[in-house]
């Protein structure tokens, strides 16, 4: 460093390195419910410290339109924080988008204040960051659209996806090298950013629903690798931190996923996207199932002793969370000990079904995850599924050639009665049939998971 | 810059195995709240774009600088706003168990 490296600059860079203290207390807080509100409060002071010491930089002539931008942005992001608890996959997804554009738009600008003389080095990150920066953007924004059902959320497939996938990467990345080693070609700039956001759109196209833990898992760890690229260019390392703790955040995220989804990790960088199982559709002659109604599943709900819930997609869809609340207050008012047992895919994002149970006020200590779980379903008198298909389909466990073989499940056909909500006979996402429901100790309840429940509330109500 | 650079590559791999270690112990009943935590960290990036409008070097900078302003600015508010929200949710059936929080 030189001689503008003058003592307010001291004090600025003592401040980033507090923020950025707080921000690992902030991810170590959320370790634990009982701490995680600490943990926002660590994050909260340390943003505020950080952006306060930005601005008290010297080289900041300009404050009018930083204030417009914070206000107007402040006045964005207060409407995105209070959405429903139901939107919160695509607010998450939404948010991703803007963090990336952030970044892309940062470096955008960044290269064209230093081109032609951009050293090698910085080039590289540069490029890193756009091209990371701009897929994630779209990216995102697809994923956005598709889970607010604003685009179609079948998967849109065709062949030689990845081939053309690749070939567009392959040409971002030689573009980039390019640019690298003859910094006058100006022109491919653009270019490298564009192919980056075709391929944000490309990459997401074939993305059903049940993928979109793992790809929003995926999308917010290349969010947070673009910002590091970002603290590169910039040489800040407040920034270099944040990105590669939510870079790491957002990959063991994507691990989990994957692992419960029976996927190598290469799949899910690679092949998870426009990975279409085709159902083995043939020889479906309708199978005998036997239902049942509120009344009758009441009965038995009131009659046991132990009772699992396994919430899926369907219950948030249903919007049902409210009255399987009333479910469980009834029936453990009754003596009836009644848990939840949460997948790690459930729903669209990691968490999801945690978080809309615990929005409906279902005590947190009654959330189970699988693995703990699974062990308890041989001795679970009914294990009662909302919504939920492909996560407890046994052909996971027994037949090979089920394209959803080897993925962990949960184990509800153990328990001496199972019990199914579900609008009809149609197959889960992955078209895939699913055997627990042709079992004799398997009850069917047709019907809109949030009527049904409710149906079977009243009836408890009433004896 | 070449020693800057060295600089900048520690800090990543310590950062990044930082965030693995305090991670890998968050509770996957945390998951969403981690997320939107996180989303809201990353958002830092404010700063770069910051500087950049401040600095006024260029309009087409300042342009882009603005809107990444209200990008970033929209995610911070956003995010720690939605993270509390989900917090606050959570509670558990022991009552008074010497849980840390109050609410």
């Amino acid at each position: 460093m030189n001689a503008e490296f003058a003592g307010s600059q001291y004090v600025i860079e003592v401040i980033y390195l507090i923020a950025s203290a707080l921000f690992i207390l902030s991810l170590k807080w959320m370790s634990s419910p009982a701490t995680a509100r600490h943990g926002i409060l660590a994050g909260e002071i340390g943003m505020v410290l950080a952006i306060g010491g930005t601005l008290l930089r010297h080289g900041i002539v300009d404050w009018k339109w930083i204030i417009i931008a914070l206000v107007i942005g402040s006045g964005i992001g207060v409407p995105l924080g209070m959405v429903q608890m139901t939107a919160v996959p695509q607010r998450t997804a939404l948010s991703h988008a803007f963090g990336a554009l952030c970044v892309t738009l940062v470096g955008t600008a960044e290269f064209y204040l230093r081109s032609p003389d951009v050293p090698k080095f910085m080039m590289s990150v540069l490029s890193m960051e756009v091209i990371l920066g701009g897929l994630t953007f779209t990216g995102s924004l697809m994923a956005a659209g598709k889970l607010q059902e604003v685009l179609p959320q079948r998967p849109i497939t065709y062949k030689g996806q990845n081939l053309v996938n690749f070939l567009l990467f392959a040409g971002a990345v030689g573009s980039a090298v390019y640019l690298v080693l003859h910094p006058g070609a100006k022109e491919l700039f653009p270019v490298i950013v564009g192919i980056s956001l075709v391929i944000g759109v490309l990459l997401v196209i074939p993305i059903g629903g049940a993928d979109m833990p793992t790809v929003i898992s995926l999308l917010n760890s290349y969010a947070g690798l673009s910002a590091a690229a970002m603290g590169f260019v910039l040489n800040s390392k407040l920034l270099i931190i944040a990105g590669a703790l939510d870079g790491s955040s957002g990959f063991i995220l994507s691990v989990i996923m994957s692992k419960a989804m029976n996927r190598s990790f290469t799949n899910v960088l690679f092949g998870a996207f426009g990975q279409v199982q085709t159902s083995a559709a043939a020889g479906q002659e309708a199978k005998p199932v036997r239902s049942a109604t509120p009344e009758e599943a009441a009965a038995i709900l009131a009659a046991a002793n132990k009772v699992v819930v396994v919430p899926g997609y369907g219950m948030a869809v249903a919007q049902a969370q409210h009255k399987v609340r009333e479910l469980y207050d009834l029936l453990t008012k009754k003596g009836v000990d009644v848990r939840f047992a949460i997948h790690p895919v459930a729903g669209r994002m990691p968490g999801h079904m945690n978080v809309l149970l615990a929005e409906a006020d279902i005590p947190y200590d009654r959330l189970v995850e699988m693995d703990e779980i699974n062990g308890d379903f041989p001795q679970t008198d009914v294990a009662l599924i909302i919504g939920a298909n492909d996560v407890t389909n046994p052909a996971a466990r027994t037949d090979q050639s089920s394209p959803i073989f080897g993925m962990p499940i949960l184990d509800v056909d153990k328990a001496h009665t199972v019990m199914v909500i579900k609008r009809g006979m149609s197959p889960g996402f992955a078209g895939i049939d699913n055997p627990l429901y042709y079992l004799d100790r398997t009850l069917m309840l047709f019907g809109d998971a949030k009527q049904f429940v409710g149906g079977i509330v009243k009836e408890l109500g009433v004896h | 810059m070449g020693s800057n650079l060295i600089d900048a590559l520690f800090v990543f791999m310590l950062a990044a195995f930082i965030g693995f270690e305090v991670i890998r112990h968050v509770s996957p009943l945390l998951h969403t709240p981690l997320m939107s935590l996180t989303n809201a960290l990353d958002a830092i990036a404010v700063v770069g774009a910051i500087v950049l409008v401040g600095e006024r070097k260029s309009t087409f900078a300042t342009i882009l600088g603005v809107i990444a302003i209200i990008a970033a600015t929209s995610n911070v508010v956003g995010g720690f706003i939605i993270t509390d929200r989900m917090l606050r949710m959570f509670k558990t059936s022991r009552p008074a168990k010497a849980q840390g929080t109050k609410s």
